[in-house]
């Protein structure tokens, strides 16, 4: 059993993106380091080839007491870190709520109706403009060009996990990030992913000032 | 490499539901496993594959699901521990097997698992196999959570020594892909010998003779049924008395577990889950019904469960009482696509009279608003440097060309996608492996009753030898006309790179030799040209040369996918957009490169009117090169 108290139980995270830019990795590092604690975690992810480049989400229920479903009720999203613009509104449609908090990347990746002029996709300041009307507490970063400063723009799924560690809406603990990371790769590698992350929480602890 | 055999008795570990599959496989002593890929099903065969050697494990992706099951089987005859594992239409594959397996029984323990796609999230298809224990008369077991996907594994092999034959454990998408906590118990030490015994001790394998077999198997699901009447992962929760009776099965257990805490229902409603749920344990079955009048079952897809319970009530009416029913048969749930905790809250709130949750808040309104215009529609679409757009790119000009109404016969993988504007909707049929060139076969002899459209089929590398080869020598023998075009991109792209017939490594990385594609489509007499689908100029009219003969011809189109591990992250070439050559709006091609052609790492910049690559999405392949009439994408090599 934890000891951790949670703000919510269970507390319902989504972390949004498109596909391949690594949404299931982070999941499962954030899940990792939640469930270390001793705290039950379940994570619905879906991937799979229908999502390559299609919308992907995955919703995280973490709780003191209970294993919870991999699907998160309707307008039940507690916080939504989102990787891409459009699916941040995509996400708060489905499951958002006026108490909803919100980190999202700026960087729009365009859907193919898009590029192939069939839709059209609103500029950063409306884009930015009505995420901010639609949730609680907005925070909103370039994740994928700050990445590019660190290494690979993947990095930016591991600014994004930073930075919801540095909301302190959940009990994300560094160095069990950096022990986890440790496993995974090699350490130049292992390196870049601790300063994506710190970057992250920096910018988030910096915004709250 | 998985950790999944180190960790102790006691430890608790955050895994997906196939991980816990597979630990719980390790727990029972598994020996041999086999299996093809297929989403939500692979992370079983490929953990167990990468222990396979530390732990003296035979691990392989076999051809295709039915050999899987054959090969499994052949381990549990030899009194081995034996897993196969399949996603659904892989268990229609291995139907025909399983037919007789089920008749002759089994030696070793052997547990079938398969892993159903309700919501078709990874799939063309959302098809059932719980059906398939009851056609098959072997018994059902659905774990209802991440520790059960382990226990339950462990406990279907115990099951199946027990009774002497293969139990089907159906996992679903939601679970097999989803992770949660377990808490894993000891890995077994000893030693195996395998020793086929057809003479004394055991005898032949035969479903002769059948009357005495079919007995004989249906004395098993007795066996397996009074077993049930006391297993653990049938549990109650709830008061003595409740209101109404949720009864549910599989990943829905957690559904309705958290609609009644959302409703506030504890108190007022039961929850009988279940976890043997073929054939059901009557007793038990029976004595939960009694508890309540209002039962309301919940499960995905079909009323698989519902007609199960309905015909147990109806045969113990006389001591429980009418009961009224609620679920799928009467229309309170959709017999499509997956459950969810707001449904369950809903059918629910139906059954006890409960008012539903207010029809729409300011906030929702204003938030599907926003999101009309602020959450364009994302389809899939082939990965910016896929193989599969170029493929697709020349096959559909030059039918065009052609000009005599051919088509594309799809077949199951990435390039399925070809049927959307992602692959410019050339593939028009699509159904199940290795269809598209029977189909094809098919549309080939139809010329007797005037019809003269040119029938193509496609199919991957691993689809291939999966199940193409049948069809493919149908079409030769007789005698039909079609273009076979293998999209060879080296390995089973789509579910993750597992090593098929035609790759120099198998399931446990020992190196083996290639069986070659051309070569086996020569052997069978069929005409065969090899291309490059990044050569979009020559595979047109490679393409257009082969639609003017006649016969079986078979084109391979090779190119390594985009994501495959030796091209991720390493670019060809970099690519630009001479912004003066590109006359944008006003050019004669009305945007081609980003309109029709649709690559992710190309984008149409609207204000500066000209196309521009998106350098993080662009993988340098270099074929909009060749697509731009006036040559304004350039390419230039990496030093």
């Amino acid at each position: 059993m934890s000891a951790f108290a949670l703000k919510h139980d269970p507390y319902n995270l989504i972390i949004a993106g498109v596909g391949g830019q690594g949404n299931v990795m982070t999941s499962r590092t954030i899940g990792n380091m939640l469930s270390e604690l001793g705290l039950f975690v379940t994570i619905g992810d879906t991937f799979g080839a229908s999502q390559r480049g299609g919308s992907v989400m995955s919703h995280l229920r973490i709780s003191v007491t209970a294993c919870y479903s991999p699907q998160i009720p309707k307008g039940g999203a507690h916080m939504v870190v989102s990787m891409e613009p459009s699916e941040t509104i995509r996400v708060l449609r489905d499951y958002g709520n006026p108490a909803v908090q919100v980190i999202t990347n700026t960087r729009p990746l365009y859907p193919i109706a898009v590029i192939a002029g069939r839709a059209s996709y609103p500029n950063s300041a409306k884009m930015e403009k009505w995420i901010g009307e639609i949730s609680a507490k907005t925070w909103y970063l370039n994740a994928t060009a700050e990445a590019m400063k660190i290494g690979p723009p993947a990095l930016g799924n591991v600014i994004m996990a930073g930075a919801l560690a540095g909301t302190g809406e959940l009990p994300l603990q560094r160095d069990v990030f950096a022990s986890i990371i440790a496993t995974r790769y090699p350490p130049e590698q292992a390196r870049q992913n601790l300063a994506a992350y710190d970057f992250g929480a920096r910018y988030v602890a910096a915004a709250a000032i | 490499m998985s950790q999944l055999h180190r960790a102790q008795k006691g430890s608790r570990h955050l895994l997906m539901g196939n991980e816990a599959i597979v630990r719980g496989a390790l727990e029972a002593g598994v020996n041999v496993a086999a299996g093809y890929p297929g989403t939500p099903s692979s992370e079983i065969i490929e953990t167990l594959a990468e222990l396979a050697t530390e732990l003296n494990l035979y691990v392989e992706w076999s051809v295709n699901e039915k050999v899987a099951l054959e090969v499994a089987a052949a381990a549990s005859f030899a009194g081995l521990n034996a897993l196969a594992v399949m996603k659904q239409p892989g268990l229609n594959v291995a139907a025909d097997f399983l037919m007789q397996l089920s008749a002759t029984g089994t030696r070793g323990p052997m547990v079938l698992i398969a892993a159903d796609d309700p919501g078709a999230l990874s799939s063309v298809n959302e098809g059932e196999s719980r059906p398939y224990a009851k056609l098959m008369e072997i018994p059902l077991l659905e774990p209802g959570d991440f520790q059960e996907a382990m226990d339950m594994t462990r406990w279907a092999f115990e099951l199946s020594g027990a009774i002497g034959n293969v139990v089907l454990l159906r996992t679903v998408t939601r679970l097999s892909h989803a992770s949660g906590n377990v808490v894993f118990h000891e890995l077994p030490e000893r030693e195996s010998v395998a020793q086929f015994q057809y003479a004394a001790g055991g005898g032949p394998l035969l479903s002769l003779p059948v009357k005495a077999r079919h007995e004989q198997q249906q004395e098993k699901l007795r066996q397996a049924v009074a077993l049930f009447e006391d297993s653990p992962f049938n549990t109650y929760s709830g008061p003595d008395n409740p209101e109404a009776l949720i009864i549910t099965s599989s990943i829905c257990t957690l559904y309705s577990r958290e609609a009644v805490e959302i409703l506030g229902l504890t108190e007022r409603v039961g929850i009988l889950k279940l976890g043997t749920t073929w054939p059901l344990p009557n007793k038990l079955v029976e004595r939960h019904l009694a508890r309540a009048d209002k039962i309301l079952i919940v499960e995905e897809v079909r009323p698989f469960l519902e007609d199960e319970i309905k015909a147990l009530a109806a045969e113990s009416a006389a001591r429980i009482g009418i009961k009224s029913f609620y679920g799928k048969r009467q229309g309170l749930m959709s017999s499509v696509g997956e459950m969810n905790p707001d449904k369950v809250v809903q059918a629910l709130s139906h059954v006890l009279g409960l008012p539903l949750p207010n029809t729409e808040s300011p906030y929702e309104k204003r938030v599907t608003e926003i999101a009309i215009e602020g959450a364009p529609n994302r389809e899939g679409t082939f990965c910016a440097g896929c193989p599969h757009r170029a493929s697709f790119w020349s096959i559909n000009t030059a039918l065009s060309m052609d000009n005599r109404g051919g088509f594309v016969c799809g077949d199951i993988g990435c390039y399925s996608l070809a049927a959307t504007p992602a692959g410019f909707t050339t593939i028009k049929t699509l159904h199940s492996m290795g269809s598209g060139t029977g189909i094809a076969s098919g549309f080939g002899k139809l010329g007797q009753f005037g019809m003269d459209q040119p029938a193509i089929a496609v199919c991957g590398d691993s689809t291939f030898f999966h199940s193409v080869l049948p069809p493919l020598i149908n079409a030769i023998h007789n005698q039909s006309n079609l273009i076979l075009v293998v999209l060879d991109n080296d390995g089973t792209a789509m579910t993750g790179f597992q090593p098929h017939p035609g790759s120099p490594v198998n399931a446990m990385g020992g190196g083996v030799v290639k069986v070659d594609i051309p070569a086996i489509c020569r052997a069978l007499g069929a005409e065969v040209v090899l291309g490059d689908p990044f050569d979009v100029e020559g595979t047109r009219r490679t393409f257009l040369k082969m639609l003017e003969r006649t016969g079986v011809q078979v084109l391979v189109l090779r190119q390594p996918c985009a994501l495959s591990p030796e091209k991720k992250g390493k670019k060809a070439y970099d690519m630009a957009v001479d912004e003066q050559a590109c006359l944008g709006a006003s050019c004669g091609c009305n945007r081609l490169c980003t309109r029709v052609f649709s690559c992710p790492g190309l984008v149409w910049d609207e204000k500066a009117n000209h196309s521009r690559i998106d350098e993080v999405m662009c993988t340098g392949c270099g074929v909009c090169a060749s697509i731009c009439p006036v040559g304004a994408i350039g390419m230039k090599e990496f030093a």
